[in-house]
């Protein structure tokens, strides 16, 4: 148990510290999905199925694909020649580490820490999906609402502005888009008999 | 006797284990259990290559292959050993890798699209008591590691550093999250009536008879709307005619694995007959009552029998379709996807909801019957309406 | 509705799926090395060379005129005269070639060989099944190879070969007659020289060559 923690540890944080320090953003975002995948494994490992499988679902299925359409549409694929390292990253290593200490060592010293480790509820799907409907669903909700908005903005700012003056016949070209599955069904009966 | 035909596979995993020591039962059961799937399923595969050709080559009107029977024997098989000299072939052809290419990820694509389509099986129940692991989630679970092929597809496409290869890799990724959400909405149905997430229990709760016919999901007015949805998005993520965009030999080439030949070739192959079979292993455990007999008289055939025949019979639906559609546009696949699946795809989780809480009441069939064909009717209208047939007008390239 | 064509569809490659079961003439291909379709009536593949006779080297028609070689698109003929010459079929004498070989991996059956020839030499042969592993000298087909008997070019071809063949007994005829009438020419002329007459006898000589 212990050692197959720290090897999903290690993995992942390699990922990570590969994601971080690779100048191909390409080999970023795949070092990016290693990691998203191994702190999967971890949530597995703790018997949390639900979160896993979400993890991977939403994380290395559709996240790192987004990054991944966001590169290529963004950018030409060559990468840049200059370090991945800020000039002043020796500095901004021990500031961070120090951030680090100071908050480990207050969450270590803090009192809300339990003492004891609780015993795992059994969190099955059916146990999430009654507290999602019942005592959190007003959150939920309200979640679903904000997802909503942001999709709803995203679909304005992406939709083509309304034909200005000088909006040409042929801008308004792909209404005829919609062309139909019965003509090519048409096509390949009358194919059939011939 | 019926039940020892029926559980002989688990039987002789469970005689074969006994001979080792307690220690390592678990690890050496969980081998064969791989290895099972990596026998029959890729034995599937190879005998499916030829049917496919066989009857890709009936509907048009031809022999297909039907000469390669049992090596160094006049025996002919009707060709059906027609994979033995394709599967030689492939994989002792050269492995060519471009110049250009990112060597890495180009070869990693292949093998990362096989492990999640593997991943995939382990959730699947082949018949009584033949699940590999019994997870609490495994519909999330089989949907989870569908949505890593992305990542290879791209991986492929992109590490080519061809411009069909990208192509390929662009039209595909966009295809499979589009087509993943009516497929994933179809599937909920079956969630909400059934009320669990383990496909055991979704089995288990098509494993009733009514006058000898079982109670799958697909006899239901819910069921088959879910189940047409299901089977045109799992023809989509599958990438199969006529959503074969990413692969069209006719434009791109053959897409995201235009720049891979032998053995990864054979690997991306492999890799996508087994998506899908799985993905079809999966649309018979949620509709079709997975390893359960039709008809109640029937139930002395053993339930591998039944999956792997109800198996080959969706593959065989998928060649039918291929030798019959034409490629769709690019165009024309979206907007089937997002104007008419995802509609009906979320109305049908309405329908299944007034099912649900109209039960045992027989009214419920017309009612649920009336509103499918109402929405069916609507939004196909919806969908044809706009359509403008005649001389396509080109915006960039006159 | 969405979807009827579709159906429609279906039940046309459904039906031609078990038709083709059925009934054979459906099928519009053969199983070739047991079934075979007759060949078109004027097939051409590669070249080969005629011969009269049984003996290839006595009479092979061709006489080394070099006008196939020189005239082949692809250049795929390669003659070789030879130094002495040999009576042909009109009882001439003339060269003959001592090699003449044809590349049928670069012949692209043009058949301008064929319109060349003004001696009815070499013909097109309806060979196709030529495969071969070795795809340098195997697919080189030396005169050996090349020369068929006229009986061979009457089977594939009979129409053109029975063309040919009247062709050549004109030409013989001529030829003959020719000689008959030189002879006769030539003993006339001896008649002639025996008995003192000294009138020329233009006929027979031929006039002499302007320099």
């Amino acid at each position: 148990m212990t050692l197959s923690i720290i090897i999903t540890a290690i993995v992942t944080i390699l990922a990570a510290a590969t994601a971080m320090s690779l100048r191909n953003l390409v080999h970023s975002v795949l070092a990016l999905a290693v990691a998203f995948a191994g702190i999967a494994a971890f949530y597995l490992q703790l018997d949390a199925q639900f979160v896993g499988f979400a993890e991977i679902l939403v994380y290395v299925g559709a996240v790192a694909i987004l990054i991944v359409f966001a590169i290529l549409l963004t950018r030409s694929g060559e990468a840049p020649d200059q370090s991945v390292l800020g000039p002043g990253w020796f500095y901004g290593i021990i500031v961070s580490a120090l951030v680090f200490t100071a908050i480990g060592w207050a969450i270590l010293n803090s009192s809300a820490l339990p003492t004891e480790v609780p015993v795992a509820s059994d969190a099955t799907v059916k146990h999430i999906g009654e507290a999602l409907m019942t005592k959190y669903v007003l959150p939920l909700e309200i979640i679903g609402l904000v997802l909503t908005a942001a999709m709803i903005g995203a679909v304005l700012i992406a939709l083509r502005e309304v034909s200005t003056a000088g909006g040409s016949r042929r801008e308004s070209a792909p209404s005829e888009n919609l062309s139909g599955l019965t003509s090519t069904a048409t096509n390949s009966s009358l194919g059939g008999k011939a | 006797m019926f039940n020892a035909l029926d559980q002989v596979f688990v039987n002789a995993l469970h005689w074969l284990v006994g001979f080792l020591p307690e220690a390592l039962r678990p690890l050496v059961s969980s081998l064969l259990a791989v290895a099972f799937v990596l026998m029959v399923f890729p034995g599937i595969f190879a005998i499916v290559t030829v049917i496919e050709r066989k009857g890709l080559g009936r509907i048009q009107n031809r022999y297909g292959p039907n000469r390669v029977g049992i090596p160094f024997t006049k025996i002919r098989l009707c060709g059906f050993g027609q994979f033995i000299p394709d599967g030689i072939k492939s994989l002792t052809k050269e492995d060519i890798v471009p110049r250009a290419a990112d060597k890495v990820v180009h070869f990693l694509a292949p093998v990362v699209m096989l492990i999640p389509v593997l991943l995939a099986y382990s959730v699947l129940p082949f018949g009584r008591n033949m699940t590999i692991t019994d997870y609490d989630a495994g519909l999330l679970f089989f949907f989870a590691v569908g949505g890593a092929v992305e990542i290879s597809v791209f991986m492929a496409g992109w590490s080519s550093h061809n411009k069909y290869s990208l192509l390929g890799a662009m039209r595909a990724i966009a295809q499979m999250v589009s087509y993943e959400i009516p497929l994933i909405l179809s599937a909920v149905t079956v969630v909400m009536i059934v009320g669990s997430l383990n496909l055991n229990n979704i089995v288990a709760a098509q494993n009733h008879y009514t006058f000898g016919i079982a109670h799958w999901h697909v006899f239901t007015p819910w069921g088959l709307l879910g189940f047409v949805l299901f089977f045109i998005a799992a023809l989509a993520e599958s990438n199969r005619t006529p959503f074969d965009l990413p692969e069209a030999e006719s434009e791109i080439i053959a897409g995201y694995f235009t720049e891979y030949s032998g053995f990864k070739f054979a690997l991306f192959f492999l890799g996508e007959y087994l998506g899908m079979f799985a993905i079809s292993g999966l649309g018979i455990t949620l509709f079709l009552g997975g390893w359960t007999a039709p008809f109640s008289f029937l139930i002395w055939v053993p339930s591998y029998v039944w999956f792997i025949s109800k198996l080959l019979g969706i593959i065989f639906v998928f060649i039918w379709i291929r030798g019959t559609l034409p490629r769709l546009r690019m165009d024309q696949l979206m907007n089937f996807a997002w104007k008419f699946m995802l509609p009906l795809a979320l109305i049908n989780i309405l329908i299944a909801g007034i099912w649900h809480f109209m039960d045992h009441d027989w009214l419920r069939w017309p009612v649920c019957s009336t509103l499918i064909v109402l929405a069916y009717v609507t939004l196909g209208r919806g969908l044809m309406q706009n359509q403008k047939l005649g001389k396509r007008i080109y915006r960039f390239a006159e | 509705m969405l979807g009827e064509q579709i159906i429609k569809g279906m039940a046309v490659t459904a039906k031609n799926f078990f038709a083709s079961y059925v009934s054979k003439d459906r099928l519009t291909t053969v199983q070739y090395p047991e079934e075979r379709l007759p060949q078109k009536h004027h097939t051409r593949q590669f070249p080969f060379l005629v011969y009269d006779g049984d003996d290839v080297q006595k009479g092979l028609r061709c006489v080394a005129c070099q006008i196939c070689e020189k005239e082949c698109p692809p250049k795929c003929i390669y003659i070789i005269k030879s130094k002495d010459k040999k009576v042909d079929y009109k009882g001439q004498m003339q060269v003959y070639p001592v090699t003449f070989d044809i590349d049928i991996s670069v012949c692209m059956s043009c058949q301008i060989c064929v319109e060349v020839c003004p001696f009815e030499s070499i013909k097109m042969n309806t060979e196709f099944e030529l495969s071969t592993d070795d795809r340098f000298g195997g697919l080189l087909l030396t005169k050996e190879q090349l020369a068929k008997p006229n009986s061979y070019y009457q089977k594939v071809h009979p129409e053109a070969a029975a063309e040919s063949d009247a062709v050549i007994a004109a030409e013989k005829a001529k030829a003959e007659a020719k000689a008959k009438a030189a002879a006769e020419a030539k003993a006339k002329a001896a008649a002639t020289v025996a008995e003192p007459a000294p009138s020329p006898a233009p006929a027979a000589t031929p006039p002499p060559a302007k320099p």
